[in-house]
């Protein structure tokens, strides 16, 4: 059982995507990690907006820099100035640990300066683009065409129009294929580079996996190429040859009458036909940011993220993140509390959260957990367990942590029959639920949220009147209590979303509905809620399905849906993940104009040996183990755990994590 | 024990607004370690309470906060520790100790403020002179509208404005400020303007506060208009 976040927002899961570790840094700790910290004092710090402008937007402080920790140098004493962009608004890029990460890492590198770039708001869009501001940096406010390199970490498909926007504002031509040494390196990273086709025009370079892994090796070969003079097809034809960069340029699709992949192959002698992911093995040794940028408004995240391990034993076959980030590695709870402390004297936050796929599956919790509410429960600072199962432990961790009057429990069952959750392979029995649950509101919480997806494969209208069922039994739970343990009514929130099939899951092959689909589906769920016995206490949201689609589309997408991207963000389509901002007629008018049908890549079944467009990375798990499991998903059947029972994932090649558990 | 914090605020932070400054100063306690005093409950907070919120694209050099200690630090150490751990553009000034008397944080007592208001796009203001100056300062009643977040109001500054008159650097400004009555400096400017017969649109200010008083006169002198202004941080002491 969890209480916890659910799965598939993307900003609550701090799962790491492209971090990596440089070979030349040694073992941090909280003594010896302060190394740029501090800006050199230059009050003249000029900023690239005036200020009319910043007097006249929303939040101008997204723009200004100069955020404690944040890391200044002096732009004459450094070979490579690396622009580090997530593709959104301050408040949500500023709240993601993968590049406060990556920020951390490169800045220890005396060779390197790397600084942030987030997305202009559409409010501050609009000027840049009738001004001919040329976008910036945050530290040094210059322009990010000037850079060596402009990184762009990929969280969620809804975020590519935005990445053009950032290209666009930069005055960076859009197409690899246009740009010259005039131009930075354009690198993409993240879970979404992990189908990096849609994309494809657009980035010279992608990263595929843990970014501790390669990146000082790609930064020395940029280096030396500079130095000599090399062309920039030169470079970009070395850094084929760096395991796990992918060079979309050196590679070619053919395509079969029907539109399906015929063939995706090098082009060049220097491209390997196979890019392999990059995973790091030794997670107590690679570099972790001692002192993250505090940033001077309220950003999403405000506190201390510790992450705790990568991977997740589980499983669940929609997840992908549950395979790519195969193996499950964990850090020692003895690193984990060196860090707690450092970051929380570095930044002081005055929160600190967990950070996994399944913190309850960590082997240290309860030591760890024990640790922070002793050490740090008296001073003010808060704690906070994001995905537990619900145990005794938990409970009683979340008691002294919480106000239980306030707060509520997420549980997330993701299905609601049990039928379906073997389908998608969630190890857990409506007893587990319903006890959970019992446990709960014993312990004194009246406020549950409930999450489920609509639209799993083999799904039937009984599944769906389940998830109404499920959450009026969780209801029942609490009125089983005696009258004077309760405190009012109870408030069980449901909030289901559309599934979206994505690229190395077991899902991979499943077609997907059309949208009036996903509407009806939810207005059965919706029907049966009201015929619920405690439909007062019941509530129920779900999600826009026109947003799903075009998540599918680019979810699963060749490099031919690039041009409905552009014109898309032609049509001004921009800050799609913003229900506010989302408009789906342009997107519809984008298909129209380029001649791409979106059916094609949402409604179609795939066969069982079609060639996908990702199929090109190695993430270490193998089709055949993913084939295997959609088949146990269509018999019902559930595999075990990694630490039930290994099932030959392929992951082990690794050669380290949860697969060598318990041997030397 | 009770501790009243005088900072500068400059540069780019001028656009960091006064609730993110404060959580601001929350951090700076926690990284310099400064024995501050936290509500109970589940959700322990400091006691902070800052004198008169400053606007966005305001710089000063007199901002004030008051805070609850928990245990002894002395005035030097805690300054070089927050100053040590702040970000470029906060500088803390003075750490001192204040009354105990809840009647007597910055909060309540904050009755005046300095502004200076330079203009950017001529010469510091030097289309302005003493004698316009002067001029709307001897009106009788200057009547302006003053927009809140809900409605709009008529109301006469003229007895907000204590002193006014031109500066090498600008117009340097004294205005009612704190809880009971507080007036902006570009109210004043914009008046000033349609008193001059300025085009205000075509103006760009730039707007400094320069220090918080409380005015220690009693009922019946400031009921003959007499005020005596001694600043906020004239009445800590420092601590040893």
């Amino acid at each position: 059982m969890k209480f916890s976040l659910k799965m598939y927002i993307i900003l609550t899961i701090e799962f790491q995507f492209w971090l990596f570790k440089s070979t030349t840094i040694k073992k941090q700790t909280g003594e010896h990690c302060q190394i740029h910290t501090k800006p050199e004092r230059n009050p003249m710090r000029k900023l690239a907006l005036p200020d009319e402008i910043l007097l006249n937007i929303e939040k101008p402080a997204r723009y200004i820099g100069g955020e404690v920790n944040s890391v200044t140098k002096d732009p004459d004493k450094v070979d490579i100035r690396f622009a580090m962009c997530f593709p959104d608004v301050y408040e949500i890029g500023m709240s993601h640990l993968g590049i406060q990460i990556l920020y951390d890492m490169f800045n220890r590198r005396e060779d390197v300066w790397c600084e942030r770039v987030y997305s202009p708001w559409v409010d501050l869009h609009k000027i840049m683009k009738e001004q001919q501001i040329p976008l910036f940096a945050l530290e040094s406010q210059e322009p990010v065409r000037k850079f060596d390199f402009l990184g762009i970490t990929l969280q969620y498909e809804m975020c590519y129009t935005n990445v053009l926007q950032i290209l666009d504002l930069s005055h960076i031509p859009l197409h690899s294929a246009d740009r010259t040494w005039e131009d930075p390196i354009v690198i993409g990273g993240g879970p979404c580079a992990y189908n990096p086709e849609p994309l494809a025009d657009f980035f010279d370079l992608f990263y595929i996996g843990e970014g501790e892994t390669v990146y000082d090796q790609l930064m020395d070969t940029y280096r030396r190429c500079r130095q000599e003079g090399k062309s920039r097809l030169e470079f970009l034809e070395y850094a084929a040859g760096i395991e796990g960069i992918y060079v979309p340029r050196l590679y070619e699709p053919s395509y079969h009458e029907d539109g399906t992949l015929a063939d995706f192959h090098p082009v060049s002698l220097h491209a390997p036909a196979k890019v392999k992911k990059q995973a790091v093995m030794e997670m107590n040794e690679v570099v972790y940011p001692m002192s993250p940028v505090v940033p001077f408004i309220k950003a999403t995240q405000d506190r201390v993220v510790l992450e705790i391990m990568r991977g997740c034993i589980r499983g669940c076959r929609f997840c992908q993140a549950g395979m790519i980030y195969r193996p499950t590695r964990e850090r020692s709870v003895d690193t984990l509390k060196q860090y707690a402390k450092a970051m929380l004297d570095n930044t002081g936050h005055e929160e600190i959260c967990l950070s996994s796929l399944s913190s309850s599956d960590y082997s240290g919790l309860q030591e760890l957990v024990t640790f922070l509410i002793e050490e740090y429960q008296g001073k003010g600072i808060n704690i906070s367990l994001p995905s537990l199962r619900i145990d005794a432990f938990s409970l009683d961790a979340m008691q002294k942590v919480q106000d239980i009057r306030k707060s509520s429990l997420t549980f997330a069952p993701e299905a609601g029959s049990q039928r379906m959750r073997n389908v998608i392979n969630k190890g857990l029995t409506e007893e587990d639920i319903l006890d959970g649950a019992g446990q709960a509101f014993a312990g004194g919480w009246a406020k549950v949220k409930l999450y489920f997806m609509l639209g799993l494969p083999t799904e039937t209208e009984e599944d769906m009147a389940e998830i109404a069922v499920l959450a009026d039994k969780v209801a029942r739970k609490y009125y089983e209590l005696p009258k004077e343990q309760r405190r009012g009514k109870c408030q069980i929130t449901t909030s289901t979303s559309f599934f979206v099939p994505k690229p190395f899951t077991p899902f991979q092959w499943a077609p997907m509905c059309p949208a009036v689909e996903y509407v009806r589906r939810a207005s059965i769920v919706k029907h049966a809620f009201a015929e619920q016995l405690n439909r007062k206490s019941l509530k129920y949201n779900w999600h826009d399905a026109e947003v799903t689609i075009l998540e599918g589309i680019f979810a699963r997408g060749d490099r031919r849906v690039g041009k409905v991207l552009e014109e898309a963000y032609r049509l001004g389509c921009l800050f799609d993940s913003w229900t506010e901002t989302f408009h789906n007629e342009p997107w519809m008018q984008a298909f129209e104009n380029t001649g791409v049908d979106p059916d094609f890549y949402t409604l179609r079944s795939r066969g069982e040996d079609e060639l996908f467009p990702w199929d090109f990375i190695d993430i270490g798990v193998s089709r055949q183990f993913l084939r295997g499991e959609w088949e146990f998903a269509m018999k019902e059947t559930v595999t075990k755990n990694c630490r039930q029972q290994c099932s030959g994932c392929g992951a082990a090649a690794f050669g380290g994590g949860v697969c060598y558990e318990g041997q030397n | 024990m009770k501790v009243r914090i005088k900072f500068k605020k400059d540069g780019s932070l001028r656009f960091i607004g006064h609730l993110d400054v404060m959580r601001f100063f929350q951090k700076v306690m926690r990284r310099a370690q400064i024995p501050i005093a936290f509500t109970a409950g589940y959700n322990p907070h400091m006691i902070m309470s800052f004198a008169s919120p400053l606007g966005i694209g305001l710089t000063s050099e007199g901002e004030y906060f008051d805070m609850e200690l928990a245990g002894h630090i002395s005035s030097a150490e805690a300054v070089r520790r927050m100053n040590a751990v702040t970000a470029e553009g906060i500088e803390v000034i003075s750490f001192r100790q204040i009354s105990e008397e809840k009647k007597m944080t910055g909060m309540a007592i904050a009755s005046a403020a300095d502004y200076l208001v330079g203009c950017k796009c001529r010469e510091n203001g030097a289309i302005f002179t003493q004698k316009m100056i002067t001029g709307f300062l001897g009106q009788q009643e200057i009547v302006v509208t003053k927009q809140t977040k809900r409605s709009e109001q008529e109301a006469d500054i003229r007895p907000l404005i204590y002193q006014m008159e031109l500066t090498k650097e600008g117009i340097y400004l004294q205005l009612a400020a704190g809880s009971a009555q507080n007036l902006k400096p570009e109210l004043v400017m914009s008046a000033l303007c349609r008193f001059a017969g300025i085009d205000e649109a075509s103006m760009a200010w730039t707007r400094r506060r320069l220090e918080m008083y409380a005015d220690l006169a009693s009922e019946a002198e400031r009921a003959k208009g007499i005020r005596k202004l001694v600043t906020l941080e004239a009445l800590g002491k420092d601590i040893e």
